[in-house]
């Protein structure tokens, strides 16, 4: 039986929504398994939103090993920036699909794969304050019998500076 | 030797300081008036701006700059509002252009700050002097190898008389290049809501490092207390320097850098040792350091060069900006290696950074008991001869000059000040 080759954008929309919900969660060693064992996130700065990892500065730009850690750590005592957790909603939509990230230094979809682009909007609620991140995720998935599984996660910032995200990305965004 | 801020007491082995200091809003206004209006700041990097026609905008020391290139390649430093009636003559945050327009009235200038046109320029008399509408500088701008540094006090010392001791470190830095280090695309631009002093203290802290980032830091602990101290470099200049067991993409290959690498960065070590000898190359190469620079600028040569610099919005809130510096002449595959280097750690969603944030707020909400419980301790390592980087004597560095400045100007008293509890 071969995998799926296609994806329904309601099919791609329920996928963000679990996604988001596994997030929201902290059910984060579920969501790794959600994720290729040759995954690409990165968060590009603020003010280089078309930037590209390999030459610039970013935020976040994690392998699967780093994204371990990072999960890893986040679910220990020892996060304290996330200890105790805050609260985060993720709401997501303007989905759309077929649009290749090449122009993020990603290399062409593969077959069996497809990209898709995202708006974002996570709240994240602690010590009584409210920090806010807005922008656009770019995908691409690699279809299988199990679903979806992710194999690059970009999110690019609206904002000119994290000074309106509480200064820093101490969760999955 | 006690003032109403510090009390620097080397006989019972005491350093405090009163966290009024950290939240009151008179404070900082001395501050702003004795330091930041004061000294030399910096302000950005010659390679931000590497063409003729590149310009940035930028805020330092609370005023709007622009950093830029002029037709004749010279670096310019302008205050950034028209001088006709005030508005900005640069919004973007970086571009490119022969002139920099003020768009209210269109008052149009040269990079080299010479006021080029204006609209109907008829209109004015013959006695108005046009040429003397150019751009304004600051009072005192100044470049040292790269390093673009402005003062707002006409009779500044000399760039080279303030860095004292630093100088030598910045050359240790740019010295790695063969070429030139370079500032790398992108900012970290982010906040805190602390007290800036406490960004200056956490950058050179030593001590926190077992325990705040112990899950990334348990491998380290060992080699931090061998081969490492902390240094006086005059001025209110401090660095830490200590053998750490990352890589460092100038010439040191460590585990997990790709074993492919192994080759070119020896290579380069190879050509460092022969330019600078043995001894100085061996220090470029394996001892990473943290550099302040008084008072808000911080160099980190670690598994990445990072430039950091920070400045007080209010007592308890900061803007921070950090860079990435690489040799301009290195291969895509090491940089690729530095800039992932880099966000490892560092920067605001880094490893550790988040935390460092989260350890700077949590300070910050403790001082609300400053009048309750005024004094924080900074006295580890005062018994000690040689001071090690675990040690605080990198922090005293910093406060003993912060007190000549703030704390005790000559025959004035700054801040009317009523201490409350016991010394």
């Amino acid at each position: 039986m071969s995998a799926p080759s296609r994806l329904a954008r309601a099919e791609a929309e329920d996928f963000l929504y679990a996604e988001a919900e596994l997030l929201d969660d902290w059910h984060l060693e579920e969501w790794l398994a959600l994720c290729t064992d040759d995954i690409v996130y990165e968060i590009p700065a603020t003010g280089l939103p078309d930037g590209v990892a390999s030459s610039s500065l970013f935020l976040v730009h994690d392998d699967r090993f780093m994204l371990e850690s990072r999960v890893k750590r986040l679910l220990s005592r020892n996060a304290h920036a996330e200890n105790p957790r805050s609260r985060t909603r993720r709401l997501i939509s303007n989905v759309r699909l077929g649009e290749s990230p090449r122009s993020n230094g990603q290399p062409d979809l593969a077959e069996g794969e497809v990209a898709l682009r995202a708006s974002f909007h996570v709240v994240r609620f602690r010590d009584d304050e409210m920090h806010q991140y807005v922008g656009t995720y770019t995908y691409r998935l690699r279809l299988s019998d199990d679903g979806p599984r992710i194999v690059y996660r970009r999110a690019t910032l609206d904002a000119d500076s994290l000074r309106h995200g509480g200064g820093k990305i101490s969760i999955l965004l | 030797m006690d003032t109403p801020f510090i009390v620097d007491d080397p006989t019972r082995h005491t350093f405090r300081v009163h966290r009024r200091t950290m939240v009151d809003p008179d404070v900082l206004a001395v501050e702003r008036n004795q330091i930041f209006d004061r000294t030399w700041l910096y302000l950005g990097h010659e390679s931000e701006i590497a063409e003729s026609g590149d310009y940035l905008s930028r805020t330092v020391g609370g005023r709007a700059l622009v950093l830029c290139r002029d037709d004749s390649g010279a670096v310019r430093v302008w205050l950034n509002t028209c001088t006709h009636r005030g508005a900005t003559v640069c919004r973007e945050a970086k571009g490119h252009g022969r002139f920099l327009t003020c768009f209210y009235h269109a008052w149009s200038f040269e990079l080299s700050g010479k006021l080029a046109s204006l609209p109907d320029a008829e209109a004015y008399g013959d006695g108005f002097d046009q040429q003397a509408l150019a751009l304004v500088s600051p009072p005192k701008v100044d470049t040292y190898r790269g390093f673009v540094f402005v003062s707002f006090n006409p009779s500044v010392e000399p760039l080279l008389d303030h860095l004292a001791g630093a100088a030598e470190y910045l050359d240790l830095v740019v010295d790695q290049s063969a070429t030139d280090m370079v500032i790398l695309p992108g900012t970290q631009e982010y906040s805190i809501k602390a007290n800036w002093k406490l960004l200056v203290e956490n950058s050179i802290d030593g001590y926190h490092a077992m325990s705040t980032h112990a899950t990334y830091m348990d491998y380290l602990l060992t080699a931090m207390r061998t081969a490492a101290e902390a240094t006086d470099l005059g001025t209110g200049h401090a660095v830490i320097e200590y053998r750490a067991p990352w890589a460092r993409p100038v010439a040191s290959w460590a585990p997990p850098l790709d074993v492919s690498l192994r080759e070119p960065i020896a290579a380069r070590r190879a050509e460092l040792v022969d330019l600078y000898g043995e001894q100085r190359a061996g220090r470029m190469c394996d001892t990473s350091r943290n550099l302040l620079i008084f008072p808000n600028l911080i160099i980190n040569d670690i598994m990445a060069v990072t430039v950091r610099a920070f400045e007080p919005i209010r007592p308890d809130l900061m803007h921070v900006r950090a860079w990435e510096l690489a040799p301009a002449e290195e291969d895509a595959a090491l940089h690729e290696v530095r800039l992932d280097n880099f966000l490892t750690f560092l920067g605001p969603g880094g490893l550790a950074t988040p935390d460092d944030i989260e350890a700077l707020e949590s300070c910050q909400r403790g001082f609300s008991t400053w009048q309750e419980m005024p004094w924080s301790d900074i006295s580890r390592g005062m018994a000690q001869k040689r001071p090690g980087i675990t040690d605080e004597l990198q922090m005293r560095v910093f406060w003993r000059r912060w007190n000549e400045l703030v704390g005790r100007e000559p025959g004035e008293v700054p801040v009317p000040l009523r201490v409350v509890g016991q010394r």
